[in-house]
């Protein structure tokens, strides 16, 4: 019971992310550019049992909403991820992170032969070719990336 | 500015902008870039075939069509490839435009420490159209984004080469008449070889079969074939005589010494690649040998003086092909 509490515990202010792959919050955090110098509080459940079944794993941020760049981000991490907005211990948004059809400035392209890689004023650009699973593809040289590869070049 | 009277016909001037005026069927490719074979409608390549045709009988006849006398072609080649240059600048001298040419504008004072991006900008006030060769991969989409003219890549570093791809599509049109029912075997470093890919991503458009003859260190890529749409005949194998007999079109490619880092299995292999008078005798007496060129030992001289070999042919459609694709991007074909 103590600890269906602590999981539960609901923040005042803030963003919860519920139903990220199990492993992945820490991909999350680091995405947020979560680490010891924040002045907030952060929650991290991992390898929690799903309602639905399964595992899963939950952040909670008290004070700090995100950027659309941020939860376009965390769908390239955490695809079907829940966002859900807390004000005054209400949640006043819940949606769930939505892949971009077109992703700017977000993933890298890994060819060291790339356009985009070289002093041009563009950002990397992909276009989603899948969704389920997740394959990406680079406008300008037309690589392919997947799911770890995505990850790697966050 | 004074253009030429069809021209006229098919133009108006509405500001900075032309605008075609379909006469039969609209061309889709006008005042559009080429970057890859991918941004060509199977119509318009039906179109390109059409036009490329009446250019090669105007060349025969020695009646340079002069229909772009208004119309300046730059070409920025950031890496050099001598013979797709000229190719590009002798179809726009023979419709009658003019270009500038910078042969190598990585070391001329032009772009020095220059990004490609300003490069672009800067040719875009001095032409109507920019052909651009680039090492790096994605260089000519990159260009397109900085400049509303018609850019056409002349090869960008990942093997997209599309005028390339043109005019071999066009060397079996015009040989055969349709690409639909032939059997076309591509010969050689099918993994390195990207114009190859694309080549055979074309054909795939067709109703073809395709047969992929390399050793096997130098085979298709597996990302690559799951492309090819399904229902596609393609064959796989290491050996030349399984194919040799059925082909219509031989496609030969260079295999590179430096692709072996063991060079006694290079020179292993490298004879069950080439084509001789042996190869010649088993193939069909209509079938065609094509190649990019330029070749080193995969196609015996030998070979040059029978009625199959049709390499020199192919690149001499590199000029009327590439007018053929100036003048409807420019949209005065
Ligand atoms: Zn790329």
């Amino acid at each position: 019971m103590a600890e269906k509490t602590l999981l539960v515990s609901k923040i005042n202010n803030g963003t919860v992310i519920d139903h990220i792959p199990p492993g992945k919050s820490f991909k999350v955090l680091s995405i947020l550019n979560i680490d010891s110098r924040i002045s907030y509080t952060v929650t991290v459940a991992v390898h929690v049992m799903s309602r639905k079944g399964g595992f899963k794993d939950i952040v909670k941020i008290e004070d700090r909403f995100l950027q659309r760049d941020e939860l376009d981000r965390i769908s390239m991490v955490a695809p079907g991820a829940t966002i859900s907005i807390i004000k005054n211990y209400e949640i006043v948004e819940k949606f769930t992170v939505k892949i971009p059809e077109e992703i700017v400035g977000i993933v890298n392209c890994p060819n060291q032969n790339c356009i985009s890689n070289s002093k041009e004023p563009v950002k990397a650009r992909f276009i989603v070719r899948s969704q389920k699973p997740i394959v990406i593809q680079c406008f300008y040289c037309q690589k392919q990336l997947s799911d770890s590869e995505i990850v790697a070049n966050l | 500015m004074v253009l030429p009277d069809h021209a006229l016909i098919n133009t108006i001037i509405a500001g900075k902008k032309l605008i075609y005026k379909p006469v039969v069927n609209p061309i889709m490719l006008f005042q559009k870039s080429l970057v890859s074979i991918e941004d060509v409608s199977t119509e318009d390549i039906e179109e390109i075939f059409r036009i490329s045709d009446n250019m090669v009988k105007a060349l025969e006849a020695h009646k340079n069509p002069h229909i772009m006398d208004s119309y300046v072609m730059a070409t920025l080649f950031f890496e050099p490839s001598t013979r797709t240059r000229l190719s590009f600048e002798s179809a726009m001298l023979r419709l009658g435009g003019s270009v500038l040419s910078v042969s190598d504008v990585s070391s001329s004072s032009v772009a020095k420490g220059e990004t490609l991006a300003d490069t672009v900008r800067m040719a875009e006030a001095y032409s109507d159209i920019i052909v651009i060769r680039h090492p790096l991969e994605g260089a000519a989409r990159l260009a397109t984004q900085f400049t509303g003219k018609p850019i056409i890549n002349a090869g960008d570093g990942s093997g997209q080469h599309p005028t390339q791809t043109l005019l071999d599509l066009f060397t079996i049109w015009k040989e055969f008449h349709s690409i639909d029912g032939l059997t076309i075997s591509m010969v050689g470093d099918l993994k390195y070889g990207r114009t190859v890919h694309s080549l055979i991503m074309a054909l795939s458009r067709y109703d073809v079969t395709i047969n992929l003859v390399s050793p096997p260190s130098l085979r298709v890529p597996e990302h690559f074939l799951a492309k090819i749409p399904r229902g596609k005949k393609v064959k796989i194998t290491e050996n030349l005589d399984d194919v040799i007999e059925s082909s219509d079109v031989l496609y030969v490619t260079r295999i590179q010494k430096e692709r072996f880092a063991d060079k006694n299995e290079y020179l292993g292999l490298i004879g069950s690649y080439s084509v001789d008078e042996r190869v010649v005798e088993k193939m069909k007496k209509s079938a065609i040998i094509m190649h990019p060129l330029p070749r080193v030992d995969e196609i015996k001289p030998e070979v040059d003086f029978t009625s199959n070999a049709r390499y020199f042919k192919q690149a001499s459609y590199g000029v009327p092909v590439r007018m053929a694709l100036v003048s409807m991007i420019m949209g005065v074909a």
